[in-house]
């Protein structure tokens, strides 16, 4: 790749940042150019969020219908998925899902529900609604 | 507490462990760029790993796994790096601190997920990123974090999160730094070392690392059901591991060819000019590669398995060629 090839039209998901890439200058010599990014990164970028914020939208859906509980909303609101929040909360992962049905999630004592909160960075009341 | 290390300055990298080892030893007196940093370490591979997912997806990998540039460059440099964790995140904060007053700067394992400087899109729960501590005004820690493009401020209990996230990979609270450098200047011996085993990690016997794990992906690739949705996340995911998780381009290619050209400058290393030259070629292959796959995710083109194996394969015969002449070359 050369300095000129090096993508600047923007990525909306980079925030203003710049990453740094790699090119091949005019007299042959590699240096650092910093890279505002463009379609190629923006694209694959948006399609991993689109998927987290699909399946966040259906396990919003899916609660408001009684089928499941609200930690399976959050999981997916903050990133995570089932074997990721089995890892960071020390869970097993067939717990977790007894932990999304609505009758049982209700039953769950506060030191769980704050083990949730705390691996999601949210506080327990908002773990217990939807926002 | 106010204490900040006036000498540390910050550095613009592609990738954060190889940004912090070259900023580290450059600071410590043994002047090297990231790309040295990265090449001395062998750090550029391929692997496919079916085993481990990736937000469902398997993941695939264009270097080597977490630590190995810190632990790569402590040989060529005839160096120790001193490490520490914590199980109480109290002590991994006061030993920071501690350490930051001795006048040290300091690197860090942390989660992505929990810095708050993070572009919001850009927060994934990924637990090795890298990056370094050179003071603390009030609560704010001030970072270098060597993807950023200006040094970062840190808020303590953020900081004290990133550090102590759990999960796989878990940093828990790694803290560390060079306790002596040996050796300031780069060796011929170290960069043929570094070379040869970067040749052997490509070329093994291994199915899913190297040039066979590029063939492996690809026929993953060829068997992928168009009519699945899913499809074209897979696609978009291998690009997203080469070309969106700071890499330099083209999956580090571009990277190593940095190394490889910077390495032909040393007496008795000359010939690796060619093969810097021809590795930016092959890196353009990989970009044509995401080029391809974007104009599919993008539904430009229809979504074509065939065609992306094909290009993987390609790059993949391209690779295999490569490392053997540079095998030849460096014997």
């Amino acid at each position: 790749m050369d300095v000129d090839a090096v993508p600047q039209e923007g990525n909306r998901t980079l925030g203003g940042h710049r990453r740094v890439m790699y090119a091949r200058g005019k007299d042959g010599r590699m240096v650092i150019v910093p890279s505002r990014g463009g379609e190629v990164d923006e694209t694959v970028t948006l399609q991993a969020l689109e998927r987290i914020r699909d399946m966040t939208e259906e396990a919003r859906s899916r609660v408001l219908a009684g089928k499941t509980s609200p930690l399976e909303y959050w999981m997916y609101a903050q990133r995570l998925d089932l074997p990721q929040l089995s890892q960071v909360t020390g869970f097993w992962k067939w717990r977790i899902r007894r932990h999304f049905r609505p009758e049982k999630f209700a039953m769950l004592p506060v030191e769980t529900l704050q083990r949730y909160a705390e691996v999601m960075g949210i506080t327990v009341e908002q773990l217990r609604r939807l926002p | 507490m106010n204490v900040v290390n006036e000498k540390f300055q910050h550095r613009h990298a592609a990738h954060c462990e190889s940004g912090v080892a070259a900023s580290m030893l450059t600071h410590h007196g043994a002047a090297i760029t990231e790309a040295m940093a990265f090449g001395l370490s062998s750090a550029m591979t391929f692997a496919y790993l079916p085993f481990i997912k990736f937000a469902g997806f398997p993941l695939i990998a264009y270097r080597m796994p977490p630590k190995a540039i810190l632990k790569g460059i402590v040989k060529p440099f005839n160096m120790n790096f001193h490490f520490e964790t914590f199980r109480d995140p109290e002590k991994g904060m006061r030993r920071l601190d501690e350490l930051l007053v001795q006048g040290k700067v300091v690197g860090l394992q942390t989660s992505a997920f929990w810095l708050p400087y993070f572009p919001e899109d850009m927060r994934f729960h990924f637990n090795a990123h890298n990056l370094m501590v050179y003071g603390k005004e009030g609560d704010d820690y001030l970072i270098s974090d060597p993807v950023a493009e200006l040094p970062q401020r840190c808020p303590a209990d953020a900081l004290r999160r990133a550090r102590f996230a759990k999960g796989l990979m878990a940093p828990k609270g790694l803290l560390y730094y060079p306790d002596s450098i040996g050796r300031t200047v780069v060796t011929e011996d170290a960069v043929r070392r570094a070379i040869k085993k970067t040749v052997r990690n490509m070329l093994g016997t291994v199915p899913i690392i190297g040039v066979r794990g590029i063939r492996m992906l690809a026929s993953k690739v060829a068997k992928l059901n168009t009519a699945d949705k899913l499809s074209l996340n897979y696609v978009g995911h291998i690009v997203r591991m080469q070309e969106e998780i700071g890499t330099g381009g083209a999956g580090f290619r571009f990277l190593y060819a940095t190394f490889l050209q910077e390495a032909a400058a040393l007496p008795g290393l000359a010939m690796l000019a060619e093969f810097a030259e021809r590795l930016v070629v092959i890196g353009d292959g990989w970009r044509e590669f995401a080029l391809a796959t974007v104009r599919m995710v993008k539904k430009r083109d229809e979504l074509n398995p065939a065609k992306l194996a094909d290009l993987l394969r390609a790059l993949a015969d391209q690779e295999e060629v490569f490392f053997r002449d540079l095998k030849k070359a460096v014997a």
